[in-house]
């Protein structure tokens, strides 16, 4: 039973989360893009958000670049250039323990005025709600890992993991069982991570996908459009004053004119 | 040179008497929605006050608008793109919805079903954000109609640079001024430039500016770049709004709502001609004084036959340039220059121009102290003082404002002395550097001022922009998809199809 739990959790749960992550914003990106946005609260309060935002948001963002690099890279790329998993573990403990404290302490201003501030409150979704809530656990939990990481600083739990992203990356059926003895904590970390990717697409979090990094190449600063033209109007340069010449592009001749020469 | 056209707006504050007709209209139509129910994209403000938003004309705080680095180039008050990048997460330059004001309603149910009661049932106010019970309101959208509040309070107005105005407390040397604001629909939008989702354009045909509500993604930065603060962020919808300029109307020849209900016939429509490769150039200007008449200089003779061919060649059809030269924008802000933008120093290069108010003389002509010509006092002593006028209008410079009120007070000179008198007095019109002709035309444009002399607005050519033959027959029934077979990719609706036949092809008639 423990086997076949693990395998569901952590053998094929993963795929599934990380389909209807992408196949979700996919369509939702399709078919409802005005939905698409930040729905930033700060327009309607801007107490807690200056400091909450910003330490979420930077540290956030470092955490998750700092899993994706950490876990999905295989290790034998570390053992290429000589970096000792021991010192990886270190390094991800420090980086990861600072990002982690910024990311939670501006969770939790977030989430403290998305509770207690009746405007924020009032104008947020179910959703909203739930998905700042999640973040703040998920966050919590994973503070909370890094004093059982603490007990093994040699790197072999963290290789053991890195071993089952990359099993998941390649197919590997056998990738769930290499974390069956992990413990607890950072099982209920990778599931309510997954759990998190599954929601994405129906929460708000898709705006993580628009990081507006083009806005950076635009070329100048102003946009114009026009409805894109199907046919050039008549460029025929043509003759006289507007409103009294009629212009069909070729040399053209007034009425009066035209009547009274016959 | 590369002309595009564009549909302007003029107001004329001589004769806007403050009755807010044209925000409530537009307001009926347009920003009656949960989440703008704060939103006026078309308010009127008393001047001198802060306005609204609080303090909008403060730059230096709210950091609209762009500036001039020492290199002569421009970038956003706010930040070069990387700085506004960095803001992304929480921009301290946003204003709070406060900063506008908390829209609320009234308990009016509780009046019909209120039981018997000791004391008069009471309508109180609840916030339209969290339903709650209002104590007091604190502030509200045109809080400061016709001077209420305090002088100390109004007098924060950041027009009052460069001005002693402690005497303008004083009842006596008290003046105010309505200025009706909407979207300028600049030339060189700043929030355009802020907008890092580039949802935000400029219409190349009719020089609308819009937000894309598809593509916005609510981060913000319009708010902050747009100095006049003419844009909302829709606390509901996540998405940033703005005045359309009505253009579902100007595209089908009306005039935008709050021209067409304006009862002091303040309006005009009309379209300019300007010169699109140089506007970076206007709006990099060194000195600030010099962009109003830089901006002049965009707005292209619609009488040159140079012109009219140029524009022929850049596409503008020839119902536009036929409505150009009948424009009454072009008149009053080019021919005339009685007209100015409001706030030229913000570098946007606005689109909406006003004529200056007059207003009544101070009583030292009254007591024959000043040389009075034919009627016609000395500006200068106008209570409305001058450089509060040009701080508005024209980054401070006296001189073209003055010019354009000698004009305005000459124009009424010459008409009293023709149709009291029956005396036709050239010499008033030259005066002021005008001809007694011209005076006649601005006295039909700006005192008559008849409908068809107020919007001149050419329908847009649709069949130049878009191919009419495949909008055939698409009556609202096929939704998006197109009446020819052809389709975008949608992966609800199947692949991207495109027409067997070519649209172009001849059809007999």
């Amino acid at each position: 039973m423990e086997g076949f739990l693990n395998q569901l959790a952590f053998g094929w749960f993963p795929y599934l989360a990380v389909t209807v992550l992408i196949v979700g914003s996919i369509l939702r990106f399709d078919k409802a893009q005005y939905s698409w946005r930040s729905q930033s609260s700060q327009f309607l309060r801007r107490k807690q958000m200056l400091i909450g935002s910003n330490l979420f948001h930077l540290g956030i963002l470092a955490l998750l670049g700092g899993h994706f690099v950490g876990l999905l890279t295989p290790i034998g790329v570390f053992d290429f250039f000589g970096i000792g998993h021991g010192f990886k573990q270190m390094m991800a403990l420090v980086v990861g323990g600072i990002a982690g404290v910024a990311a939670f302490i501006g969770a939790s201003l977030l989430l403290h005025r998305r509770l207690f501030d009746s405007r924020i409150r009032r104008s947020s979704s179910k959703m909203d709600i739930l998905v700042l809530f999640l973040l703040w656990l998920q966050l919590a939990i994973g503070l909370a890992t890094t004093w059982w990481t603490m007990q093994h600083l040699d790197g072999s739990e963290m290789v053991l993991f890195m071993g089952w992203a990359n099993g998941l990356l390649t197919f590997n059926p056998a990738a769930a069982d290499l974390i069956i003895d992990a413990f607890w904590v950072y099982k209920l970390h990778i599931v309510l991570g997954l759990t998190i990717f599954l929601i994405t697409p129906f929460t708000r979090l898709v705006h993580v996908w628009s990081i507006p990094i083009m806005f950076l190449v635009r070329p100048g600063y102003q946009l114009v459009r026009s409805r894109g033209a199907v046919r050039k109007p008549s460029t025929t340069p043509t003759h006289g004053q507007p409103g009294q010449a009629p212009t069909y592009g070729g040399p053209s001749v007034l009425r009066g004119e035209a009547e009274s020469a016959q | 040179m590369k002309i595009r056209a564009q549909i302007a707006m003029v107001l004329n504050l001589d004769k806007c008497i403050g009755c807010h007709t044209c925000s409530i209209t537009c307001k009926n139509v347009w920003t009656n929605r949960e989440g703008v129910e704060y939103a006026w994209f078309n308010n009127v403000e008393t001047k001198p006050g802060i306005g609204y938003p609080k303090d909008w004309e403060n730059q230096k705080r709210w950091k609209g608008g762009w500036v001039r680095k020492k290199n002569g180039r421009i970038e956003p008050r706010i930040g070069s793109k990387w700085r506004i990048l960095a803001k992304l997460f929480a921009n301290p330059d946003l204003p709070e919805i406060d900063d506008f004001y908390e829209p609320y309603t009234f308990e009016y149910e509780w009046l019909q079903k209120a039981p018997e009661l000791e004391a008069q049932p009471s309508a109180r106010p609840r916030s339209l954000i969290t339903g709650d019970v209002m104590t007091k309101i604190e502030w509200s959208g045109n809080w400061e109609d016709d001077l209420s509040g305090e002088f100390s309070k109004r007098s924060a107005d950041a027009n009052f640079e460069g001005i002693e105005k402690e005497i303008y407390g004083q009842f006596e040397n008290t003046f105010m001024m309505y200025l009706p604001r909407l979207c300028e629909h600049c030339l060189n939008p700043a929030c355009l430039a802020a907008c890092p989702s580039g949802a935000i354009y400029k219409r190349a045909e009719d020089g609308i500016v819009l937000i894309d509500q598809e593509r916005c993604r609510g981060w913000r930065m319009c708010v902050s770049g747009c100095p006049y603060k003419k844009i909302y962020y829709n606390w509901s919808s996540g998405k940033s709004e703005k005045c359309i300029f009505c253009f579902p109307r100007i595209e089908v020849g009306q005039p935008t709502v709050c021209s067409e209900t304006c009862v002091g016939r303040i309006r005009y429509l009309g379209v300019f001609l300007y010169d699109a490769d140089r506007i970076k150039e206007a709006a990099s200007v060194e000195d600030e004084k010099d962009l109003y008449e830089a901006q002049l200089s965009l707005f292209m003779d619609p009488h040159d036959p140079a012109v009219i061919e140029q524009a022929r060649r850049d596409g503008v059809p020839e119902a536009w340039l036929e409505a150009a030269v009948r424009s009454p924008v072009y008149k009053m802000a080019k021919e005339w220059r009685v007209a100015f933008p409001l706030h030229p120093e913000y570098r946007t290069l606005p689109m909406v121009w006003y004529v200056p108010p007059l207003s009544p003389i101070q009583s030292a002509a009254e007591a024959g102290k000043m040389s009075v010509n034919d009627g016609m006092p000395d500006v200068r002593s106008l209570r409305i003082p001058m450089r509060y006028l040009a701080n508005l209008l024209t980054a401070g410079d006296e001189e073209p404002v003055a010019r354009g009120l000698e004009r305005m007070l000459a124009m009424r000179a010459y008409m009293r002395a023709r149709t009291i008198d029956g005396r036709v007095d050239e010499s008033i019109a030259e005066r002021v550097g005008l001809t007694g002709a011209t005076i006649e035309d601005m006295y039909k444009i700006m005192a008559l001022a008849a409908y068809e002399d107020r919007y001149v607005i050419p329908t847009t050519h649709r069949e130049d922009n878009e191919d009419a033959y495949v909008l055939r027959g698409s009556g609202g029934f096929t939704l998006d998809r197109n009446t020819n077979g052809s389709s975008k990719l949608n992966i609800f609706g199947g692949p991207k199809t495109t027409p067997r036949r070519s649209p172009f092809m001849d059809v007999s008639t």
